[in-house]
């Protein structure tokens, strides 16, 4: 992960992508979101998704797990070149999420981020906020899902 | 059971669901699974974090919120889905062990210009723990059948 002074606005990061099986959506709905059209093909078919639809709660968790996976790569390549590691802090949340077309069985998201905003903090000056676009889009390059997310970053001095 | 229709749907508060426990293996295996950052996996780690000890993942949160309305509602409302959720705020941490109610109000009830045959109702959920804390808020829009349109999909 970076520190906040070594963020621009506009830098976009390509996540990597994700295929959401028909086992994996089932799976996570049964867990958390039992509704037919997640858990059942022809109840999927039969409703407005048009075919077995994962969770919107299951499609913005992954995008999590592929951004903590960036993080992650990051953080190592900067360990690679004896840079100091910056430690990203917790969310205070998101606006905007849009579920803007089902994740059918058998699709495959790309996931991006790109910063929108940054700003300091007066309360906590050793932490940055930080303001992402995150989205996701199937293979047929078709824009899935999105949010604008928060986050706090550290701040190098402070570090 | 009666299908919840869109007119069972008015203004104010609707609900208290819950009370939902969260086990520490269950706070483990979805940070492991989605969102494996130290704060949500290592205790020793957690304890140096902004948030002062071991928490679950935000996005774990937002899924068992899921679950409640499930359980609560949900699964008996005549549900098409979610365009997305309009603003969402995590507010405290998520702890092992944490007892959580979920109070959810209709924000907004209207029917739907694109689909008549349905309506777009606007919830406002919190989600607190034993203490009264509030750990997360959300604002988002849910589509749901019309009486008028259930009945003629229950009598086809």
């Amino acid at each position: 992960m970076r520190f906040f002074e070594d963020i621009e606005i506009g830098a976009r990061r390509e996540l990597g992508s994700f295929t959401f099986t028909a086992e994996l959506i089932k799976r996570f709905a049964a867990q958390f979101d039992p509704q037919r059209f997640h858990l059942d093909e022809e109840a999927g078919r039969n409703s407005l998704f048009g075919g077995l639809a994962a969770s919107g709660w299951h499609v913005g968790s992954v995008c999590m797990k592929l951004l903590v996976a960036d993080g992650q790569r990051q953080a190592s390549e900067a360990a690679a070149r004896g840079e100091k590691i910056a430690v990203w802090g917790p969310s205070p949340g998101f606006r905007e999420l849009r579920w803007i077309r089902p994740v059918l069985a058998g699709d495959t998201i790309s996931y991006a981020s790109e910063v929108e905003t940054l700003r300091t903090s007066e309360k906590r000056p050793e932490w940055g906020i930080l303001q992402a676009r995150n989205s996701g889009t199937n293979q047929r390059g078709e824009p899935v899902f999105s949010l604008l997310a928060t986050a706090f970053v550290p701040r190098r001095n402070a570090a | 059971m009666m299908t919840l229709t869109f007119e069972d749907f008015k203004l104010g508060h609707f609900g208290t669901f819950g009370p939902r426990h969260v086990t520490r293996e269950e706070i483990l295996a979805f940070a492991a699974e989605f969102d494996p950052q130290p704060m949500h996996l290592d205790e020793e780690a957690a304890s140096r974090s902004m948030l002062k000890g071991l928490s679950g993942s935000g996005w774990h949160l937002c899924s068992i919120m899921m679950r409640m309305m499930f359980d609560g509602f949900i699964g008996r409302t005549a549900s098409l889905g979610s365009p997305g959720v309009n603003e969402l705020r995590w507010l405290a941490p998520l702890r092992p062990g944490d007892d959580l109610t979920l109070d959810v109000e209709v924000a907004e009830a209207r029917v739907s210009r694109s689909r008549p045959e349905t309506g777009i109702v606007t919830f406002k959920g919190v989600i607190r723990n034993a203490d009264g804390q509030v750990l997360c808020d959300m604002v988002s829009p849910i589509i749901v059948g019309r009486a008028t349109g259930v009945m003629a999909e229950q009598g086809r």
